[in-house]
């Protein structure tokens, strides 16, 4: 059977562009058709933002490369119009072992807060996951949505001008060459635009090595996440068993530093682990093998100019803990709205500062997260694996002691705390987690759930208090959605938007986190806090 | 805020310390810098407050 990364989804094609005596310009051009690129132009077309995207090859991911999907990312896929095909292909899990040795030393519940539309987290291979963006790109292409992806297009020079972008690609029928009012670089931890804009990346490289063996076998194993420390089948090092859909496993093995790649990625030698792991019976076909070594770096700024970078090609982190492709998405959620206002003369050009303080911010939390993950699973000093070893015995007899596991953490959106953006909290009692600049976490209302009433567009949500069914500044418009006491059978929203407060009006931006809170509508409050959220205060 | 305890705060001090020095006996190097790892995160668990166990580390730290 053909797998789905060898078949060609967007082959090249001849662009009319490429007939110009001069080049055409465009509003956007996305270098890369990667999740990133394709989550950014999906954003952007169903803004009606007319939107180009270059990619040098034309398929999906080849092999799984990222499996792992959270729940922030799905809730901006749902937006994205894709959501709900992830989860249904998706698999959940719910149970995590960790082992030790040659003992299981204990098990945990993913137990995700109840009353959310998605679920904590779903294993997908990226292939799907491109495949359904692409499928979500020819929908919006059929409804007439400005919207293309050039395959075979590779991108070989940038030119960063005052008002434009200057952009040379190279395609199987020769060179030619294309403006763009805002150029976004999704073009992956290589990016070779950063490598022509001459910009730094600066971070370090954990000296280990993992092998990854996707391998499709009949198992009865249950769906769960299995990791290991120090197992007999791989002395010295960890490994991790993970399901995606199809019956593909994910097997991860921690080889250290001193390796032969070549010999390493031997089938023989695979094989060899594999039935180390399984028992010598074990029947399996090999699916996809790598090596890939942990790197965590990140750019000074996202936002150069007229070019944009977005995703890998902005900052890199260890896959413990499943943050590259979420991470990027939650780029993409920040820079859509920001660009569209821009385009349409809604905002200042400066409005894209706040990406950088709010993305930078997001990107160094997963660094530091995902870098403590890779210090537990592999120690850098004698006494630092002397403690993890220590925290392991202890956790298989006591609760304690299981907190301090960290084989990888379950990605969470940050905060944008400190945000240019956000207007001080003005809701006296206001629960934690929805204060100025976070996420809205999701609701269960009588009639659905509350994320997909806010839409990818400012929204005034009020509960138990009164407000205009829209507020018009600058031409900047937010809509109210009018909730109460009878909306919230479980008594979250009151639990996750109220706290101590009787009433509340939030102002929530187009990706959906928190801009401003106050215990009722005040309209001069509103439009500042409007005027502040799209970089006019 | 709670504070670190600095002052005598043990009954039959020579007790304990007989005991603590006793858990060790017949141990490897590696076995006993284990056992004192999980000591520690046994008694750090026990004071829980993060900010005395802050303290803690400072005064260890400075002591050496
Ligand atoms: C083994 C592994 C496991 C992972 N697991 C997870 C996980 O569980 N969860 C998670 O969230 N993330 C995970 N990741 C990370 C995830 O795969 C990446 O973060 C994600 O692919 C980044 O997407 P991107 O669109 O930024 O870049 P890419 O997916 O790298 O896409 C870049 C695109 O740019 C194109 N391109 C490059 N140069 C040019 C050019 N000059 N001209 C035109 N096009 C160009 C490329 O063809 C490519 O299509 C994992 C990664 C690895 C390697």
């Amino acid at each position: 059977m053909t797998k789905i990364f060898e078949v060609s989804l967007y082959p090249y094609e001849r662009s009319p562009d490429q007939d110009r005596v001069s080049p055409k310009r465009h509003p956007v051009v996305v270098i890369g058709a990667g999740p990133i690129g394709l989550g950014l132009a999906i954003d952007l077309a169903q803004a009606d933002v007319p939107v180009v995207v270059l990619d040098e090859n034309d398929k999906v991911s080849f092999g799984s490369r990222a499996i792992c999907f959270a729940k922030r990312p799905l809730e901006i896929l749902d937006r994205l119009g894709c959501g709900e095909r992830m989860v249904a292909k998706g698999v959940e899990w719910e149970l995590g072992k960790v082992f030790f040795d040659e003992r299981q030393v204990f098990e945990f519940h993913l137990q995700p807060e109840s009353g959310h539309q998605r679920p904590a987290f779903i294993n997908l291979q990226q292939y799907y996951f491109e495949q359904f963006m692409v499928e979500r790109v020819r929908e919006l292409q059929a409804m007439g949505k400005p919207i293309e992806i050039r395959g075979g297009n590779k991108v070989v020079a940038v030119g960063n001008h005052p008002d434009h972008t200057h952009i040379e690609i190279e395609t199987p029928e020769g060179p030619y060459e294309l403006e763009a009012d805002w150029l976004v670089a999704c073009d992956g931890a290589n990016s070779p635009t950063r490598r022509m804009l001459n910009l730094d990346f600066v971070g370090e490289v954990f000296e280990d090595n993992f092998l990854i063996a996707d391998v499709v076998m009949e198992a009865d194993f249950p769906t769960e996440r299995w990791f290991w420390f120090d197992p007999p089948f791989n002395r010295g090092q960890s490994a991790l068993l993970h399901k995606q859909p199809d019956n593909v496993w994910r097997i991860d093995f921690q080889i250290g530093w001193d390796i032969d790649r070549e010999k390493e990625l031997k089938p023989e030698n695979i094989d060899r682990r594999v039935r180390a792991m399984f028992g010598p019976e074990v029947e399996y076909e090999l699916e996809w093998s790598s090596i890939y070594t942990f790197q965590c770096r990140l750019m000074e700024k996202f936002h150069h100019g007229r070019v944009i970078f977005a995703g890998d090609s902005a900052h890199l982190v260890s896959p413990f803990g499943a943050r590259g492709a979420n991470s990027g998405l939650q780029d993409t959620d920040n820079l859509g709205w920001k660009l569209n206002l821009i385009l349409e003369g809604k905002a200042p050009v400066s409005l894209l500062d706040s990406y950088d303080a709010e993305r930078i911010h997001g990107a160094e939390e997963n660094i530091v997260n995902s870098t403590r993950s890779t210090d537990f699973i592999t120690p850098k000093s004698q006494i630092s694996r002397v403690f993890r070893d220590a925290v392991l015995n202890l956790a298989e007899r006591h609760a304690f002691a299981r907190p301090f596991v960290n084989s990888g953490r379950l990605s969470v959106p940050c905060s944008y705390d400190g945000s240019p953006l956000n207007t001080p909290d003005a809701l006296e009692g206001g629960p934690a987690h929805t204060r100025p600049g976070a996420p809205c976490p999701d609701v269960p209302l009588g009639d659905g759930y509350l994320l997909p009433k806010l839409g990818g567009r400012f929204t005034l949500l009020t509960i138990n208090a009164d407000a205009p069914d829209e507020v018009e500044q600058g031409g900047i418009t937010a809509t109210r959605l009018a909730l109460s006491a009878k909306d919230d059978p479980s008594g979250a929203l009151a639990a996750r938007y109220l706290g101590e407060a009787p009433s509340a009006v939030y102002l929530i931006r187009p990706d959906q986190h928190v801009a401003a809170r106050f215990p009722e509508y005040n309209d001069a409050q509103v439009r500042f806090a409007i005027r502040r959220a799209t970089g006019k205060e | 805020m709670a504070k670190l305890t600095l002052t005598p705060n043990i009954d039959l001090p020579d007790d304990f310390y007989a005991e603590l020095i006793e858990a060790h006996d017949g141990l490897t190097k590696t076995e006993s810098d284990a056992l004192n790892a999980r000591l520690v995160l046994i008694f750090a668990n026990h004071i829980g407050d993060r900010a005395v166990l802050a303290e803690a580390i400072r005064v260890a730290k400075e002591a050496g």
